[in-house]
């Protein structure tokens, strides 16, 4: 055994994984399998929590950004967890009154998705950066809509009662045991009742030590920008690349 | 109506086996989700007593009723006329009661296998309770067998799974060490890729191959990519021992998961001609999982556990090494909550045994499902009540790279010990021979590990 030991902290950069360290011991010692069972009970609590709307609403207004709110056809948490498809519906009324608002050109949907810490941490902070470099090229994001019990889907159903043409869906996504905090962005053009996943573009796992907020921020707002111009998103907006690409060639 | 059921008074009619069948099954999301339920408990239990009445050639005809579906083709070719006379006269109900009764033997049960149907073992395992589905599991051996062996009776086996989020080198032989340390991986060490290119894929066989040959570990390893990238690396004489796919029960489903029954026999011959394994080995490894065939809107309105009892007849024309549910991934859409997956696991665990499959399970769950590590406890213990074949173990129970909850190396010790359940001897063997759980260990610790062994770069 001459040959050298590798450091711990050089084998925790290589691999988050929960390495037995020193001698092997054949049941997880307490302090282990205390703090898994803590990281659990923390992703938990992200699953079950609720989107926080006052605080939510307090930090849009204090920038001065409109709001809406809105409830999916998913009314307890309970039934959002087991029932996707409700999750992803918008109910008529509610889709009544956001018709009323003026036709914005980008929806921005800030949804609970599988962990409302994630919005609560996030949220605003991404919407901020997003409207700052939208609003320079005169796009306008129209009211942020606060979307309870919300599937990434349930946008579609925004953008089509405030009829615009391009919805950013911001989503917590589903909580790890190291993290609760990442946003899933799905950007969709045209989005319609039936618009398939594969027609969406996705910036995932958009968190501090993820992602950085503001490096997803430009990217969304470049997609978006791309998106407008070709008319189309996910598969097709790739294809559609490779055909400009091949074409100016 | 041809099914019927009087209760009290009232009459409940089905108008399809496949639609008795979804009512029958105990309660899950997933059928909640497809629409396939029963209306209410009562009528479930209406449902399970026509269901036993059924006689079990009526199984024979097509149940999925969709045209052209090769999966219900390769059913009816599979079925062996000769291996169901024993129980041809017998209805569901009374195929339940004879598994049951103590002079039939698991000898009697292997004898049927390849007479009875997905759908016949889905039936029957919709009226047997959990310690029916464990005392019938635990009397059928199916043993399968490549460097180690498999299945045998008393014995409990382990897949090290050695993931890493970015499929970096060092990352899975450190976690792969940290499982032979604590002595899982005598079923497979099996990696999950997180990219599906084909010198990934290669670059990987070869790290596993190195830990293997290094260490004279009587295991196999595999990496879990696709078949199709699988064909190529072996084309390029990557050293492949175990060729994965995950598969599902109808044609449609399979084509969500991009394969077809040409490509598993294209994939099957490809391995067998790399001739790493010694002769009669069996070469293939599988994964299902209840709900799989709904996701891709590919269930054809049959419920999710007979749709996933078809895909153990996709799986068993391969003679594979190892078949593994992987029961609580999925999601609580699927599968709620700690109940509704521990009884799916031993739903699975029995129609693969009865099938005649080397039926193992990822005892998993994931943070959105109503499930916790003691539903894991829970499981690995009933499930090695019903003779598992093995189960899946990873660091501290954490999947990093699939970020859900399996078994940690630790459970594998657990159940071991306390139910003695040792590995496959071949492994339990090298064990010895390296001194695993001793002070003596003379495989390289986790420090070690990286200056020791000589991985690819």
């Amino acid at each position: 055994m001459n040959d050298p030991l590798t450091p711990r902290g050089a084998i925790r950069a290589i691999t988050q994984a929960r390495l037995n360290f020193g001698p092997p011991r054949f049941a997880a010692d307490t302090a282990a399998s205390l703090d898994f069972a803590l990281d659990h009970a923390r992703a938990r609590e992200a699953v079950e929590s609720e989107l926080d709307v006052a605080r939510l609403t307090a930090g849009l207004d204090a920038l001065g950004l409109p709001h809406d709110i809105v409830t999916s056809s998913a009314a307890t948490r309970d039934v959002f967890i087991t029932r996707p498809d409700l999750g992803r519906l918008l109910p008529q009324d509610q889709a009544d009154v956001l018709s009323r608002h003026a036709s914005p050109d980008v929806a921005v949907v800030l949804g609970d998705g599988l962990s409302a810490v994630a919005i609560a941490l996030n949220g605003v902070a991404f919407v901020t950066e997003l409207h700052k470099k939208l609003s320079q090229d005169g796009l306008n994001i129209g009211p942020v809509i606060l979307a309870r019990q919300a599937r990434v889907a349930l946008g579609d159903g925004i953008a089509l009662a405030l009829a615009a043409k391009t919805v950013v869906m911001i989503v917590g996504e589903r909580p790890g045991l190291s993290a609760a905090d990442g946003l899933g962005v799905y950007i969709t053009q045209n989005p319609s009742a039936q618009t398939p996943d594969s027609a969406r573009n996705c910036i995932s796992n958009v968190r501090a030590e993820g992602l950085p907020i503001h490096d997803a921020a430009r990217q969304t707002y470049d997609l978006i920008k791309e998106m407008r111009a070709l008319g189309c998103s996910g598969v097709a907006l790739n294809q559609s690349r490779a055909t400009n690409v091949l074409t100016s060639d | 109506m041809k099914y019927f059921a009087d209760i009290g008074g009232q009459r409940f009619k089905w108008p399809s086996l496949k639609q008795l069948l979804a009512h029958a099954t105990p309660e899950r999301t997933g059928d909640q989700l497809a629409g396939l339920c029963a209306s209410g408990p009562v009528e479930r239990l209406a449902a399970q007593r026509c269901l036993a009445d059924v006689p079990l050639k009526a199984f024979l005809d097509d149940v999925l009723q969709v045209e052209d579906d090769d999966v219900t083709a390769l059913i009816m070719e599979q079925q062996d006329a000769s291996a169901f006379s024993p129980i041809a006269s017998l209805t569901v109900g009374a195929f339940r009661d004879w598994m049951l009764t103590p002079t039939t033997t698991g000898t009697d049960l292997t004898a049927i296998a390849w007479g009875v149907t997905p759908e016949m073992a889905a039936a029957v395992s919709k009226i047997m309770r959990a310690q029916d589905l464990i005392a019938v599991a635990a009397k059928i051996e199916v043993v399968t067998k490549f460097r180690s062996t498999i299945g045998l009776r008393g014995h409990l086996s382990t897949r090290n799974q050695p993931n890493h989020p970015a499929d970096d080198s060092r990352g899975i032989a450190l976690s792969a060490v940290d499982g032979l340390l604590m002595g899982t991986g005598d079923a497979v060490i099996g990696v999950n890729p997180a990219t599906d290119t084909v010198p990934d894929y290669i670059r990987i066989c070869e790290v596993l191959e190195l830990i293997r040959t290094q260490l004279d570990i009587p295991t196999q390893h595999c990496l879990l990519g696709h078949v199709s990238t699988a064909i190529k690396a072996m084309e390029q004489n990557a050293p492949v021992d175990l060729v994965f796919q995950s598969v599902a029960g109808s044609t449609k489903a399979n084509a969500g998961f991009g394969v077809t029954l040409p490509m598993l026999d294209e994939a099957y011959d490809a391995a067998y001609n790399l001739g790493r394994a010694p002769a009669g080995s069996n070469l293939m490894y599988f994964e299902t999982g209840q709900g799989a065939a709904l996701s891709a809107d590919a269930h054809h309105d049959m419920d999710q556990q007979t749709m996933e009892v078809r895909a153990y007849a996709v799986a068993r024309q391969y003679k594979p090494l190892l078949v593994n549910t992987v029961v609580g991934f999925i999601g609580p859409e699927y599968l709620a909550n700690g109940k509704q997956i521990i009884r799916a696991a031993l739903e699975d665990h029995f129609c693969g045994k009865l099938l005649g499959l080397p039926m193992g399970v990822d005892v998993c769950y994931t943070n959105h499902s109503y499930a916790d590590q003691e539903d894991m406890d829970v499981l690995l213990t009933v499930l090695s009540a019903a003779g598992v074949s093995f189960v899946i173990t990873v660091p501290g129970s954490d999947d990093i790279m699939l970020n859900y909850q399996t078994l940690s190396h630790h459970d594998a010790n657990y159940i071991r010990t306390t139910l003695q359940r040792p590995p496959a001897p071949e492994f339990a063997a090298w064990m010895d021979r390296m001194g695993i759980g001793t002070p003596d260990v003379r495989i390289p610790s986790i420090e070690n590990a990286l200056g020791q062994l000589r991985l690819p770069n």
